[in-house]
């Protein structure tokens, strides 16, 4: 333990501990923006310069370990002047287009400009020319934006591992940008959003799906449908400042309603949809001695990644479209046909907190007589963009339930939005296939948590079926490197691109609240515990659809409509590059 | 080509990156695209990594030099003595800007903080030869003077090509 003194006050702190966690920890606030909590401090903002005594430098709080004895002030004549200044320069060399920003009201660099008073133009000069990135179908970056704080850097090389930006030349030309400046459609870049919650500006933002969204809607001859992602429901209350982990699926179905879709279903049916799938295919895999361990195809960043890196290895990955787009197919054939309705009238928005989805509902193979599955994708923040303009208030708004037949499900579902979840969920149903009895412990602490690789064993009839979950697609070297060398004693693995998985993902409400994705996640545990049905087998809804339509699990149809196939992305990247 | 470079050094060694950008652009003038991802692969770093490397130092080049290098100096001496419209003469007539060189690769305009030569201000250099003391007027007949020597052929000239195709 060390004592130190800031602002007057002794403070105990760890030796190790920064300057800036200290402060913290005793409620003083030191303005930062380019730190990034649990990562190697940069010192790039300067922002969280303080006064320490016995240094005539100004000492930047986020990289300083504390020292015993120490007297710092944090908010010294000199401090607050150099905070200014910094905030000054920055805002001098940014794009003066606030009010027709998309994150105008939740910027970091507009919240400090608010809070240090900048009220005039001290550094008007010349300011960077940079064009906009709009090369990906999910993603932008607007350098000129850029605050080079170099989080997203940061975020994009240390936790992802992926590293598909960089800072590039020097002084007044730097910029955060692709190889060769070439767009994120053609780096390494598997879009999983991960940098956009981080960005302090607009610099990185999602690409917004708005237009076509509120066209579809306006428009007469379409019959407009959308469904809700698993992790929407426990994270879209934060834009209207419900505590971490509402669940707000009652609100959020009348509010679809109210901007005027015209049916309100549930991706979670997706979910159960996939699981009976995937859990069949797993079962096959294991009893015809076919490809294993076998990867779970839900998160399309990591299909984009693996595709990208390892195309060696698709065969190991789930040929089960991600759930939406099961839905998707569903709604456009035996819905459609239910209801008597062109498919080619129906327009299927997909609610999701995820920014690859836009780029998923894209892929040509993910479309049945050249008509997507699902035509556009919203994120949850864009949702709510859609809600607020709309003059929807989620505070007074009555709840209501999802529609039938695609809007049954079951909790097993609800737990894809979380890393771990799909194992879960799959191993309820493969459990049951295999015994013909229900599994009796449903949860899987072993997989639950924020470890990098998760594991458990289960012992189904006489063999031990091993799993793994991939949190991050930062952690999937390990796993790549045991399959490689045949080492992998793994039948199921799952992967989610981002920490935490959907919940945490990049189309998410931004802020930088501790424990958010926690709590989220504790959202959706309560929900599966909740729920009268909690196996994917169990969904009435799924088990009619099989019967009336798909006739088996992995039968004829049902690969026509709900599986896929992938493609080697790394030699096409290689010419592109 | 520079294959042979990547014998001298560890694989995965990222404190090797400097040197081999070096030796790599001894080989080729300059850094092409191709042998920056192969370079990347070499030490274990990621492309945009090796490329924020290399635009940082000025002594790397992502576009190969064309036959003749003019540089203008932008020193005080020069500065004062109006050395920015001398840059902007040959900014107009060989139709780049500094930094760039043109189509046919016969020129590459580069700028120099101080050539040294402050006594004949303002002060241009042709390859190895001297230019000072001359204004604006002097421009077309320096051109036209290297105009004539034949392009330097490319090493690798499906790198350059591709080279152009800038997003």
């Amino acid at each position: 333990m060390i004592e130190l003194t800031i602002n007057n006050i002794k403070v105990k702190a760890e030796n190790g501990m920064t300057i800036l966690d200290a402060a913290k920890s005793v409620g003083i606030s030191i303005p930062t923006l380019c730190h990034i909590k649990d990562l190697l401090p940069s010192g790039a903002c300067r922002l969280c310069s303080v006064d320490v005594e016995g240094s005539k430098a100004l000492i930047p709080a986020c990289a300083y370990p504390v020292a015993d004895g120490m007297v710092v002030d944090t908010n010294s004549a000199r401090v607050r002047t150099s905070r200014k200044t910094i905030i000054e320069l920055l805002v001098e060399n940014h794009p003066q287009d606030c009010l027709i920003c998309v994150r105008n009201g939740n910027c970091e660099l507009q919240t400090f400009a608010g809070i240090y008073g900048i009220r005039e133009h001290r550094f008007a000069g010349e300011s960077k020319k940079h064009a906009i990135d709009i090369s990906s179908s999910s993603m932008e970056r607007d350098p000129a934006k850029c605050i080079l704080c170099g989080r997203c850097v940061r975020v994009c090389e240390e936790i992802q591992k992926i590293g598909a930006i960089d800072f590039t030349n020097r002084g007044f030309q730097t910029s955060v940008t692709t190889p060769f400046n070439k767009g994120l459609s053609i780096s390494d870049c598997i879009l999983c959003g991960q940098c956009i919650l981080v960005c302090p500006t607009a610099a990185l933002r999602e690409k917004s799906s708005m237009k076509e969204v509120t066209n579809a809607l306006n428009n007469k001859k379409k019959y407009t449908i959308v469904q809700v992602a698993p992790a929407i429901r426990a994270t879209i209350g934060e834009e209207y400042n419900l505590p971490l982990g509402s669940n707000v699926t009652g609100q959020l179905v009348t509010a679809l309603r109210r901007i005027g879709f015209k049916k309100v279903f549930d991706t979670n049916f997706g979910a159960d949809l996939t699981i009976i799938e995937e859990a069949t295919e797993l079962i096959s895999r294991v009893s015809e001695n076919k490809t294993l361990p076998m990867f779970t195809s839900c998160c399309p960043g990591w299909v984009k990644y693996i595709e990208q890196t390892k195309p060696n290895l698709l065969g190991h990955v789930s040929s089960c479209k991600s759930p939406h787009e099961m839905e998707g197919a569903i709604l456009k054939s035996y819905y459609a046909k239910k209801m008597g309705i062109d498919p080619k009238d129906i327009f299927v928005v997909s609610i999701m907190p995820c920014t690859v989805k836009k780029f998923e509902s894209h892929r040509p193979e993910l479309s049945n007589n050249f008509n997507q599955d699902v035509d556009a994708v919203l994120t949850s923040r864009e949702l709510v963009r859609l809600f607020k303009v709309s003059g929807i208030e989620f505070g007074d708004l009555p709840e209501d339930k999802f529609d039938d037949p695609l809007g049954e499900s079951t909790g097993a579902a609800a737990l894809f939005g979380t890393s771990g979840g799909v194992i879960e969920a799959a191993l309820r149903t493969a459990y049951f296939k295999l015994t013909g009895s229900n599994l009796e412990n449903l949860e899987m602490k072993e997989i639950r948590g924020k470890e990098g690789i998760k594991e458990a064993s289960i012992k189904i009839n006489d063999l031990e079926v091993n799993v793994a979950v991939v949190n991050g697609i930062g952690h999937i070297a390990k796993i790549f490197d045991q399959i490689e060398k045949g080492e992998s004693k793994y039948h199921l693995i799952e992967v989610m691109a981002c920490p935490g998985g959907c919940i945490n993902g990049g189309g998410q409400p931004i802020h930088h609240k501790p424990e958010k994705i926690r709590k989220r996640i504790e959202a959706l545990y309560t929900l599966d515990e909740n729920s009268k049905t909690r196996r994917s087998h169990e969904n009435k809804s799924i088990n009619k659809l099989y019967k009336e339509f798909l006739g088996e699990p992995n039968g004829h149809l049902a690969h026509e409509l709900l599986h896929t196939e992938y493609y080697d992305r790394k030699e096409q990247l290689k010419k592109k590059k | 080509m520079h294959n042979e470079i990547f014998l001298r050094y560890n694989k995965n060694d990222k404190s090797a990156l400097i040197p081999l950008l070096q030796e790599v652009q001894d080989v080729y003038g300059y850094l092409p695209e191709d042998a920056i991802n192969e370079v990347a692969e070499f030490v274990g770093s990621s492309v945009a990594r090796i490329y924020g490397v290399a635009t940082f130092y000025n002594m790397f080049r992502m576009t190969p030099l064309g036959a003749n290098v003019i540089k203008v100096c932008r020193g005080t001496a020069c500065h004062v003595k109006n050395s920015a419209n001398l840059l902007f003469a040959l900014e107009d007539s060989l139709k780049i800007k500094a930094g760039q060189t043109t189509r046919d690769k016969k020129f590459t305009l580069e700028l120099v903080n101080c050539i040294g030569a402050c006594s004949i201000a303002p002060v241009i250099t042709v390859n190895e030869e001297y230019y000072g003391r001359i204004g604006v007027k002097d421009i077309p007949s320096i051109i036209k003077k290297y105009q004539g020597k034949p392009k330097v052929e490319s090493k690798d000239e499906a790198a350059n090509q591709k080279q152009e195709v800038v997003l």
